[in-house]
């Protein structure tokens, strides 16, 4: 019982995230939940990294982007069943993942500079799947409409966010189980003090670099939901900029370094993007683009401003529990 | 800033007017509205055709609305219901599920090929009918979608009849364009477009001396220049986005290069626009582009631009394109007398529409696509874009070789 | 394959291209140096600068170099402002809540640019646009001749300005030592607003070196940050003849392999080098010290 306790409000976010497609059954918000559960896993992709690890990268849309051309490829070129193809597109994240790491952590990259040159490999990827033949170049890959649950593709909206929050809450279960090891006692050590963690006998480049090559995989497994739930791909979509900034946008929004934290930040942002949307669009009937994006903007300021710690820093109590 | 002011005004004003119908006391019932999505990105990367497709919606929609509604229906108004796609496919994907939640009728719009991928598919879950403006990818309709028609030629006949028509403008100048330089951007879009011409072109008898890709956004074209220089080719065919080739144009102006015969372009993003004809008469003068592009002998089309015209907007194809689209739907709709969507559906599917404003005849589609749909020719000519080619429509003679 | 005289014509249009990106770099490596920030509101405020230009010219007819006597104190004390009422308070000095503030103020800048301007992409025509200077069979534009001589100026001023001046003096302190700056006597918080505006000013003048023979839209800012920061990377973080060499050099490196491998795939030659840079020298190619 005890062994379960703290895993305990991980279920019961999660009961509750699964009844929502129940309860809410319009078309509109079912999307907007499966896209808000797919940007929280790449969240918490990210927040494994930067979150507890440190490492802030800007550069997520490597994983995202080989996770969902992996898929892509693997069925529509060499006839792969996707669900064949799933472990392998994870796979393949979790290579990238461990190949930026290697290349970045053994040069003692840190703060700005591992940002950037994780930056800079997600644009190298992106410029090479623009040319590429095998990624269908400039005009994208299609993954051909056939709905059918061995197909990885579901008539039912819930069913694909079932299947979103299976993977959402599998990596939570894990992320939490991580944290109360010693592979998250390390991680965080190395976070706050380098040094003082490689004297306490820490293999620091070996930590950092399971890390990252995790944060691949749970990253890469967020492309290959998204691959399969729209269906297209092109390099601006699998590998643009766009994807890093959602991945470490939930995460610091929500509260770095908590299991809460990416799924927080994300119904935040998205739920306020959509709100703004929406009322900007009935009070001038879309004849101002861009104004919900101004008001967006302004919202997220004010959150920082209000809640430099994550919105989960706001709950002193929440947070001594997830810690 | 000046320029647009007076725009939302105006629509604002059209806006209270369109709604003082429902405040007066009217003692006889209003037929419900029927309700219309028009899906453009107006924001990011494609808010400028978005803009302008949206303006052309909305002006076929006041026009239907002042002149009785749809009579079938009782004289039922049609009401716009708007989404922004964001240039993204997901706020694509989004915005058509928006639309179903709001029981829309049908859904016009949609430019980028990607988007329109991606947004289609979703709306044939629902048999929502589909008119895509002009998406240029062909897998829109290859792809059996029963929901999905599309008004406007797509690639392979865009590119065809734009090397017909150059073999036809060449010949009757006695055959001064030999060899030709492909420019194009690195999108689904231009890298299309540069497929299909490196393998048509030398079946028509021109040499293709190199294909330059270049990145949207460019910082700078001096390169592109500068090989086009060392390669002296007759003919410059520039695929591009807009202002990257306003850039091309002014520094190949500036370095004082130009091709021996002219910039014979495909469905160009400024060769067609009238800001960069205004902006830089010089650059522009005697370019000529392969588009979209209205009928300028149909009446309608003078009236429409107007309308365009005193929103402080420039006369893009976007405009004449939705305009014509949500005539074709209200036609549809207007035949069907009901707002089934599988009876418009069905509607569309035997359209014969022909009082639209495109040079196409009238409508007629095969498996989704607008089959009399054709692209015209267009030559900046003393600071005016003129409609040169077929001849049935043209309202000026080609000025070829250009240089 | 190229003949000596298109190599030469490329390499000088490198140059001429790189100058801009320099002082587009000077900016956003000057307040990393100072604030240890990636502010990514960099390019929308290059934007923003832009459109100030288009308007001055639109409206009150002045020409793009005349407006800088606007521009420049204009995006100073807006860059000044948003240090010392925005980005201060609300990151409450956390890493990545300044990288949120900052990504903030980068969408509502571009939005409130499109909302007010629209998209469509605008250039202005100015007489000596298309004006050049001739060097045998070579054809070098006038008015990005004038870019590079600018951007040349702007750095030895700001250099001199560093070096020489109290206020210069202060933000070295600042840069180097924030708690020992503040022990004797200096006021952090404004210093670092100054250095912010400063980095404003410096896309000011950017803006009006480029807007005679560019262009500019809501989103055209975007278009030149990847490479600023490549450029501050490779001339070593907050070091201004860094930022020069580096944006001259990557000017050069982008219009060659923009030659050689075209213009597309010739964008990786960038950031290619920029990851070997900082794999294996990240303190920077051009020896600023860590």
């Amino acid at each position: 019982m005890s062994a379960l306790r703290p895993y305990a409000a991980i279920l019961a976010v999660l009961a509750v995230l699964a009844v929502l497609p129940v309860v809410f059954t319009s078309g509109t918000m079912q999307n907007f939940l499966i896209f808000t559960l797919i940007v929280a896993l790449a969240g918490q992709g990210w927040n494994l990294l930067g979150g507890y690890g440190g490492q802030f990268s800007f550069g997520h849309a490597s994983f995202f982007g080989t996770g969902a051309y992996a898929i892509a490829i693997l069925q529509e070129r060499l006839g792969l069943n996707p669900w064949l193809a799933l472990p392998i597109a994870i796979g393949l994240g979790a290579l990238v993942g461990a190949v930026i790491g290697t290349l970045a952590f053994r040069a003692r990259l840190r703060g700005s500079y591992f940002a950037l040159v994780t930056l800079a490999f997600a644009e190298v990827f992106r410029i090479v799947a623009n040319v590429l033949p095998v990624t269908g170049g400039a005009a994208g890959i299609l993954i051909r409409l056939n709905v059918d649950p061995l197909n990885f593709q579901f008539a039912d909206r819930a069913a694909f966010h079932w299947l979103t929050l299976l993977f959402l809450g599998a990596v939570m279960l894990l992320v939490r189980a991580l944290e109360r090891g010693r592979f998250g006692a390390r991680l965080v050590a190395v976070r706050e003090n380098e040094d003082a963690a490689r004297a306490l006998g820490v293999d620091v480049l070996r930590v950092k670099i399971a890390a990252i090559t995790l944060s691949g995989a749970i990253t890469a497994a967020a492309g290959c939901l998204y691959a399969q739930k729209f269906l297209y791909l092109d390099a601006m979509i699998a590998y643009g900029p766009w994807i890093s900034v959602e991945a470490l946008l939930a995460p610091i929004i929500g509260g770095l370094g908590t299991v809460f934290g990416p799924v927080l930040g994300a119904f935040v942002l998205h739920g306020i993007g959509e709100l703004t949307k929406t009322w900007i669009a009935t009070l001038t009937g879309g004849a101002l683009p861009g104004v919900d994006l101004v008001l967006f903007g302004v919202l997220l300021i004010i959150t920082v401003g209000f809640a430099p710690r994550g919105i989960l820093g706001l709950l002193p109590r929440l947070r001594v529990r997830a810690a | 800033m000046t320029k647009t002011a007076p725009g939302i005004r105006r629509r604002s004003l059209l806006a209270a007017s369109a709604a003082l119908p429902l405040a007066a006391p009217h003692v006889r019932a209003q037929p419900a509205a029927v309700k219309i999505g028009i899906i453009q990105p107006v924001t990011g990367a494609l808010a400028q055709d978005g803009e302008h497709g949206r303006l052309g919606a909305e002006i076929a929609i006041n026009e239907i609305n002042r002149t009785g509604g749809i009579k079938a229906l009782g004289g039922a108004q049609i009401q716009m219901v708007f989404g922004d796609a964001r240039s993204t496919p997901e706020g694509g994907v989004a915005e058509v599920e928006r639309m179903q939640g709001e029981g829309v009728a049908a859904i016009v719009g949609r430019f980028a090929s990607p988007i329109c991928l991606a947004t289609t598919q979703a709306a044939s879950r629902y048999d929502i009918p589909y008119i895509v403006d002009v998406g240029v990818s062909d897998q829109i309709v290859t792809r059996g979608l029963k929901n999905t028609f599309r008004f406007a030629p797509g690639f392979g006949t865009v590119t065809r009849t734009a090397l017909d028509n150059l073999v036809a403008i060449n010949e009757a100048a006695g055959k001064p364009a030999q060899t030709a330089v492909i420019v194009h951007e690195d999108g689904l879009f231009g890298s299309g477009m540069a497929r299909l011409l490196n393998t048509q072109l030398p079946e028509r008898g021109f040499r293709v001396l190199e294909t330059i890709a270049h990145p949207t956004p460019s910082r700078d074209m001096s390169n592109v220049a500068l090989r086009i220089r060392a390669l002296q080719p007759d003919l410059i065919i520039p695929s591009s986005y807009y202002g990257e080739f306003v850039l091309l144009a002014r520094t190949m102006q500036q370095q004082r290069i130009r091709p021996k015969v002219g910039i014979y372009a495909v469905l160009n993003g400024a060769a067609s626009n009238f800001r960069f004809v205004r902006e830089f008469p010089d650059a522009a003068n005697h370019i000529m582009d392969c588009n979209h592009w209205a009928d300028p002998r149909k009446p309608k089309t003078a009236e429409v631009r107007a309308a365009a015209e005193a929103t402080g907007r420039f006369w893009l194809y976007n405009i004449p394109l939705n305009y014509s689209c949500v005539r074709l739907l209200a036609d549809a709709i207007e035949r069907a007398g009901s707002t089934d969507r599988v009876k418009i559906i069905e509607a569309l599917a035997a359209s014969t529409f022909a009082d639209h404003i495109m040079p196409y005849g009238p409508t007629k589609f095969e498996n989704g696509q607008n089959m009399g749909a054709r692209p015209v020719n267009t030559q900046v000519q003393g600071g005016d874009i003129k409609l040169i080619f077929p001849r049935e429509f043209a309202d000026a003679q080609p000025v070829f070789p250009a240089a | 394959m190229y003949s000596p005289e298109i190599l030469l014509t490329a390499v000088l249009n490198g140059l001429m291209t790189g100058s801009v990106y320099a002082l587009i770099a000077l900016g956003l490596t000057l307040v990393y140096g100072v604030l240890h920030i990636i502010n990514f509101a960099h390019g929308a405020t290059l934007t923003a600068a832009m459109f100030a230009v288009y308007v001055l010219h639109g409206a009150a007819g002045l020409d793009p170099y005349v407006a800088m006597i606007v521009t420049v104190p204009g995006l100073f004390a807006l860059g000044y402002a948003v240090q010392r009422l925005v980005i201060g308070p609300a990151s409450h000095g956390d890493d990545g809540n300044i990288l949120l503030v900052t990504l903030g103020l980068a969408i509502i800048i571009e939005n409130a640019l499109l909302a007010w301007f629209r998209s469509d992409t605008r250039s202005i025509d100015v007489p000596y646009g298309f004006s050049v200077i001739e060097v045998g069979t070579l054809f070098l534009s006038l008015p990005r001749v004038i870019a590079v001589f600018g951007v040349l100026l702007v750095a030895l001023l700001l250099w001199l300005f560093l070096a020489r001046s109290t206020t210069g003096q202060a933000i070295r302190a600042v840069a180097k030592e924030k708690t020992g700056a503040a022990l004797v006597g200096i006021d952090v918080g404004h210093i670092y607003a100054v250095t912010f505006g400063l980095g404003a000013a410096c896309l000011a003048v950017a803006a009006s070196l480029l807007m005679p023979t560019f262009l500019v839209n809501p989103r055209i800012g975007n278009a030149f940050v990847l490479v600023a920061f490549t450029i501050v990377v490779l001339g070593g973080m907050g070091s201004i003849p860094g930022a020069l060499l580096g944006g001259l050099f990557i000017g050069v490196v982008e219009s060659l392999s923009g030659l050689f491998m075209g213009e597309s795939l010739g964008q990786i030659g960038i950031f290619l080098i920029f990851i070997l840079v900082l794999l294996i020298r990240p303190t920077g190619l051009f020896g600023a010290k860590a």
